[in-house]
């Protein structure tokens, strides 16, 4: 070989070996995080993936952590019980990947649990990402049980495998229009959406509400997932003189909205939804978060049948309090388990009618589906911040 | 009418961080021809430490006064971010002097990336809460609501901005510095210690960053490992606007972006009649961006790029 070209040669084969090291070291590392509940399956015992997907990165990763939390609690649980069902000892095992809340990411990742061909899905967390994902379980006959997608397009799908464990936004709005005409007087209302499949769903049903109830929509504005300064739209709203302001979107923005609206003087109520009732909005928002109401599908923690044992069991084993939804995606995990159990077998095209027709206890609650896929009875529940923490008001529904 | 005072109070605030960032990026364009994309990391990880500091230093229970927190809390900040950028210059830039233009482009990404990354990996991936330090209580100014934060934003902006002016202007080290930007090689055959003078750069733009990146911080009470990509994209933006290489550019640049941006999603709503909403803002501030460019390629002073002989 000329002289010339034995350095590119050499510097070739350096570079794909370095490739290949670095290709199966990425591999051996992702196989290890996929473990789940740790050691090696015995030679009785068959391994069983669940799937969940949720954002682990970006604004929300908090609450895409504690989704996956609660996945994992209710999987250590029943591992620990030693789970049999259709005479199997069974194993099971978490595969969660990050879909960033990135809709585009959502459908990557959704193709690759069915890839891996996990017996169910429990995702995803926004339902930006749930509804694209929806069509590629559906398409592989995989169920899928949503712990906190709450618009109304994900069930209206016709989809036999899409299920949701609380309350959907067709029902939020509703509460919360009504809300806000009836509880608060609010006659001149400005909306902010994030643009969002969840927060422009929202906000449409809740605009849908608040028109019905006498109320006057004075301006609809708009934002996106990753803005910090809301300074120019709430001044152009401070102009129109509102009485309530409804954001629907999530508490990484609302915390710092909250603080800007302080900061310009505007004085309108704040009402949002379940993406603001968090833990996350108080640090965020501060003292600034005071006076502001927010509704969360289902009852308060301590409230819930389990709820109170569930929290200590989750900070117990995370060091840390339950964020948002965690309980119900525990609630997920174990519905899907006792269909599993059910029907006897984990094959998904076998136990997706149990699951359909199912009846479980939850900490939550009772949880049954309706045909579409919606939770049964759901009810929402509305809170305002009082001294710096979440002060439950009232139950709208249920039952 | 008081409206449109508020947001351009509001465009103030946010032009003048966007103007102390633009200086970074113009700076080393002026001299170097080379897009610092690594800049808008450095201003963050400025936030980042700053936020760091303040915490331990609650965290430790001293009951020092907050203004010495502060006050500790960027000192730190802008030396590690000096540190920071002097290392960059020194690891990913100086090797790659002679080569084509595309290399230094590529590895600034790389750093930018590789900042991002080890970011995350320090402070994690949730938004943090910036403690809060100056009183929040709006003042009142012909109808607009303005906070002692902002004022103090756009005050300390305008003081760096003028420091930086006097410094370029009026001293040595400023003098060698615009002979660098003017031609390098020359300026070398001069006297001028080219390297000491690209290092000078970096490292002043560096310390301008962490102050504006403490600033947004406080401004908005949150602190991320992703908040200096989109902060950096609309700096460099700004500093184009105004003519990059231009030090005046950069910081008109950067006023008008903010003003444009607050103004635009501010009133593009009710001047479309709704068929725009105000989503557009970034929409409406790159357009803007494109027309100016259109019209007068160089920027609106005119750009300096150093001749290359």
């Amino acid at each position: 070989m000329e002289i010339r070209y034995r350095g590119l040669m050499r510097g070739t084969i350096v570079a794909v070996s370095t490739f290949a090291l670095a290709a199966m070291l990425s591999a051996c590392g992702k196989k290890e995080d996929q473990s789940g509940a740790g050691g090696t399956a015995s030679a009785i015992e068959r391994v069983v993936k669940i799937g969940h997907a949720g954002p682990l990165t970006g604004p929300i990763a908090h609450l895409g952590k504690d989704n996956e939390n609660g996945v994992k609690l209710a999987l250590e649980e029943a591992n620990a019980a030693g789970t049999v069902i259709g005479g199997e000892k069974i194993r099971f095992e978490m595969i969660s990947e990050d879909d960033e809340a990135n809709p585009q990411k959502g459908t990557v990742v959704a193709q690759k649990l069915v890839d891996a061909k996990v017996a169910g899905v429990i995702g995803h967390l926004n339902s930006g990402t749930t509804i694209p994902a929806s069509k590629l379980y559906h398409d592989a006959g995989l169920p899928q049980v949503s712990p906190s997608a709450t618009n109304v397009d994900y069930t209206n799908q016709g989809f036999k495998t899409a299920f949701r464990v609380m309350a959907n936004d067709a029902q939020q709005g509703k509460v919360l229009g009504e809300y806000a005409v009836k509880k608060l007087g609010a006659k001149k209302i400005a909306v902010i959406d994030d643009r969002s499949a969840y927060g422009k769903g929202l906000a449409d049903q809740f605009e849908m509400a608040a028109k019905a109830g006498g109320a006057q929509i004075i301006t609809r504005e708009f934002t996106d997932t990753t803005k910090t300064d809301f300074t120019a739209i709430l001044t152009s709203i401070k102009g129109k003189q509102p009485d309530l302001l409804f954001y629907g979107g999530m508490d990484s923005q609302a915390g710092p909205m909250m603080k800007q609206i302080k900061n310009l003087g505007l004085k309108a109520t704040y009402l949002a939804g379940d993406g603001v009732q968090t833990a996350q909005f108080l640090t965020l928002a501060g003292p600034e978060g005071e006076t502001a109401y927010a509704s969360s599908p289902g009852v308060p923690l301590d409230q819930m049948p389990g709820g109170k044992a569930f929290a200590e069991k989750y900070q117990k084993m995370f060091n840390q309090p339950i964020q948002l939804y965690a309980p119900y995606a525990y609630d997920a995990m174990n519905t899907m388990i006792a269909a599993m159990k059910k029907a006897g077998s984990v094959d998904p095209a076998k136990y997706l009618p149990e699951l359909a027709g199912i009846e479980h206890q939850g900490v939550t609650g009772m949880i049954r589906f309706d045909q579409k896929g919606d939770i049964k009875g759901g009810s929402i529940s509305l809170y305002q911040v009082k001294g710096s923490t979440w002060g439950y008001l009232e139950t709208v529904g249920g039952g | 009418m008081d409206i449109f005072l508020q947001q351009v109070l509001n465009g103030l605030v946010l032009g003048s961080v966007y103007a102390l960032v633009a200086l970074g990026y113009t700076m080393v364009y002026g001299i170097l021809g080379l897009i610092n994309f690594a800049h808008g990391e450095v201003v963050m990880i400025g936030a980042m430490v700053a936020l760091t500091v303040m915490n331990a230093m609650a965290g430790m229970g001293t009951a020092l006064p907050p203004q010495i927190v502060l006050a500790a809390a960027v000192v730190t900040a802008i030396g590690v971010c000096m540190a920071l950028s002097f290392s960059i210059e020194r690891v990913a830039y100086r090797p790659l002097r002679r080569a084509p233009r595309l290399a230094p482009l590529i590895t600034a990404i790389g750093v930018s990336i590789l900042l991002q990354n080890l970011a995350m990996l320090i402070w994690g991936r949730q938004y943090h809460t910036f403690p809060r330090i100056v009183s929040a209580t709006p003042h009142n100014i012909g109808g607009a609501s303005i906070t002692d934060l902002q004022i103090i934003i756009i005050a300390v902006c305008a003081a760096i901005m003028t420091g930086l002016l006097l410094l370029v202007h009026y001293t040595r080290l400023g003098r060698a510095m615009r002979a660098t930007a003017e031609n390098p090689t020359v300026a070398g055959l001069m006297g001028v210690n080219i390297n000491r003078i690209i290092s000078a750069t970096f490292v002043i733009g560096a310390a301008m960053g962490a102050v504006a990146g403490v600033l947004v911080a406080a401004n908005y009470s949150i602190a991320h490992y992703s908040m200096g990509f989109t902060l950096g994209l609309k700096a460099f933006t700004a500093a184009v606007l105004g003519g990059i290489g231009n030090l005046g550019g950069a910081m008109l640049g950067g006023l008008l972006l903010g003003l444009i941006e607050s103004i635009g999603a501010g009133y593009v709503g009710d001047l479309t009649g709704g068929f725009l909403g105000s989503h557009y803002q970034d929409v409406f501030a790159f357009l803007v961006l494109v027309l100016v460019l259109v019209l007068r390629p160089t920027g609106l002073l005119g750009e300096r790029v150093a001749e290359r002989a």
